[in-house]
């Protein structure tokens, strides 16, 4: 297997794009990855995207795509793990890269998700859960994780408060990065008096729904240290797994057992351990998301992500910087795109090109992304040369 | 909803069918082709019983289009007596009374229906017992 490189990372901003179409929103980050890395040729290209059919009646984006990119022919394949598409996108990039199949590998992420009413981008989302004995009987995702919220709750003591924090972070994260759709700070007042959605999360407990695109260029570590005119990004550990794609069909109803096992094979691989790690782009499409992954990443223990995340552990200056970005609660949510621009923030971050937001001495970092509600996860772990 | 979706899911929503494994005694709801434990392929069709408890709930305040008229309403995830958990609404109940580890029966319910002139779906909630 050959050693995998980022040599090119781009993300243009990201909000209601309301002017731009779906190509253009990727070829406009396609192009920025692509100038990123100065390279001349891709020779294969991935796309991470969870449901143009149903956003905006697209489907066969992997040719479209590659066609509006002037690619012409090359070879390009869409990917999708709902919300997890980006991260499935770019593990396929790395195993083609890795295999020797093709050198030069772009990674797209991408959805564009305001062109139909909230009522058409929740069927389209609800998609990503169990149709049958989940979405039939009237469940959204937010109430799915609002019930994962209620089991955590009981069981660890999390408190409401420490759910607001999670999403106060984050938003204070997102006001340092001019790419987010909300960079607005916000406080723990904010969050706990704002519209209840499903008991007990409110409106600032959820990420928002997002037009946008990210794109990485891969090639092996070898011809990345001729080529490349940045500090070289290494992905050293890549791990994938899955779960029950119905929330009621797990053992544990408070645990994510797909991301726990994705991120054992990722620190495996890596051969990396969870203290290792001193940055992370995790999901966190809810707030009592972000306090269950970073406990399946083992960066806290079962139960004390919610005590951590008011601590500040995971804050700016904390011991471990999650969600940088702003993450999903504040840069936005164009579900196929997030899992690419996870890695894009990864890359900036360990390249020193993270503005007001940069993580000092920044060498080891992570990205977690994840399916529906758990169904599926990535983990990916790239450290600088 | 088209119509043989519907129909074809009638016995688990109606008569909550599932399978039980000939091997290892597993038991899936909806029934399944193996057995994700043992991977045996002999199934005995069983009924569920109506009876359970309350696990986790949540109360839906923005709901999907064919639900909007119903909100608020509760949903919850419900393990029966035989160790399977269903994802139900939760009915006849005051939304603020609602407590995890409750006593809570299974009945036969309508779920949703498509429009003036669309199929009118059943299945089960539960209400508390």
């Amino acid at each position: 297997m050959r050693e995998v490189a980022i040599i090119g990372a781009g993300m243009a901003k990201w909000g209601e794009l309301w002017e731009k179409s779906l190509r253009d929103i990727f070829v406009e980050s396609a192009l920025l990855a692509i100038d990123d890395a100065g390279v001349d040729k891709i020779d294969s290209m991935y796309i991470g995207c969870m449901s143009s059919g149903l956003f905006v009646g697209q489907e066969h984006l992997a040719s479209l795509l590659t066609d509006y990119l002037g690619l012409g022919p090359v070879p390009a394949t869409r990917v999708e793990s709902a919300c997890a598409s980006g991260g499935a996108a770019v593990r396929a990039g790395f195993i083609e890269v890795a295999s020797g199949i093709s050198d030069i590998v772009l990674v797209g992420g991408i959805e564009k998700m305001l062109d139909v009413s909230g009522d058409g981008a929740t069927f389209a989302l609800a998609t990503a859960a169990d149709q049958e004995y989940e979405v039939f009987n009237g469940v959204t995702f937010p109430g799915l994780y609002a019930m994962m919220a209620v089991a955590h709750m009981e069981k660890y003591g999390t408190t409401r408060k420490q759910l607001a924090h999670v999403a106060v972070k984050n938003h204070h994260n997102g006001s340092m990065n001019p790419l987010s759709q909300f960079p607005q700070k916000i406080t723990i007042e904010d969050v706990i008096s704002s519209v209840m959605v499903a008991d007990p999360l409110r409106i600032l407990d959820c990420s928002p729904i997002t037009d946008g695109a990210a794109a990485l260029i891969l090639c092996p570590v070898e011809l990345a240290k001729k080529i490349c005119k940045k500090p070289v990004i290494k992905i050293i550990g890549s791990g994938h797994s899955t779960d029950t794609i119905a929330l009621h069909s797990r053992e544990i109803l408070c645990e994510l057992g797909s991301t726990q096992r994705a991120a054992e094979k990722a620190y495996k691989m890596a051969n990396k351990k969870p203290e290792d790690i001193q940055l992370a782009e995790v999901h966190d499409c809810f707030t009592i998301a972000e306090i269950c992954v970073i406990e399946a990443l083992g960066f806290v223990e079962k139960g004390k992500g919610g005590k951590a995340t008011e601590d500040g552990l995971t804050a700016l200056g904390g011991k471990i910087p999650v969600n940088t970005s702003g993450g999903l609660k504040s840069k936005g949510h164009p579900v196929g795109a997030t899992g690419v621009a996870q890695v894009v923030e990864i890359a900036k971050q360990l390249r020193g090109e993270a503005g007001k937001r940069q993580v000092q001495n920044a060498r080891v970092g992570l990205t977690q992304n994840m399916g529906g509600s758990g169904g599926s996860s990535l983990v990916h772990i790239m450290e600088v040369l | 909803m088209s119509s043989p979706r519907n129909w074809r899911e009638m016995p688990q929503r109606y008569r909550l069918e599932a399978a039980k494994c000939k091997v290892c005694g597993k038991i899936f709801f909806p029934p399944r082709l193996i057995c994700s434990a043992c991977q045996a392929r002999e199934f005995e069709k069983i009924k569920l019983s109506r009876e359970g408890k309350l696990i986790t709930y949540t109360v839906i305040r923005v709901g999907p289009s064919q639900f909007v008229d119903q909100v608020p309403y509760a949903i919850g995830i419900v393990e029966l007596k035989e160790g399977v958990k269903v994802l139900t609404q939760i009915t006849d109940c005051e939304l603020d009374k609602l407590s995890t580890g409750i006593k809570v029966k299974l009945e036969f319910r309508k779920i949703q229906e498509d429009g003036a002139a669309g199929i009118i779906c059943y299945g089960y909630k539960c209400v508390p017992a």
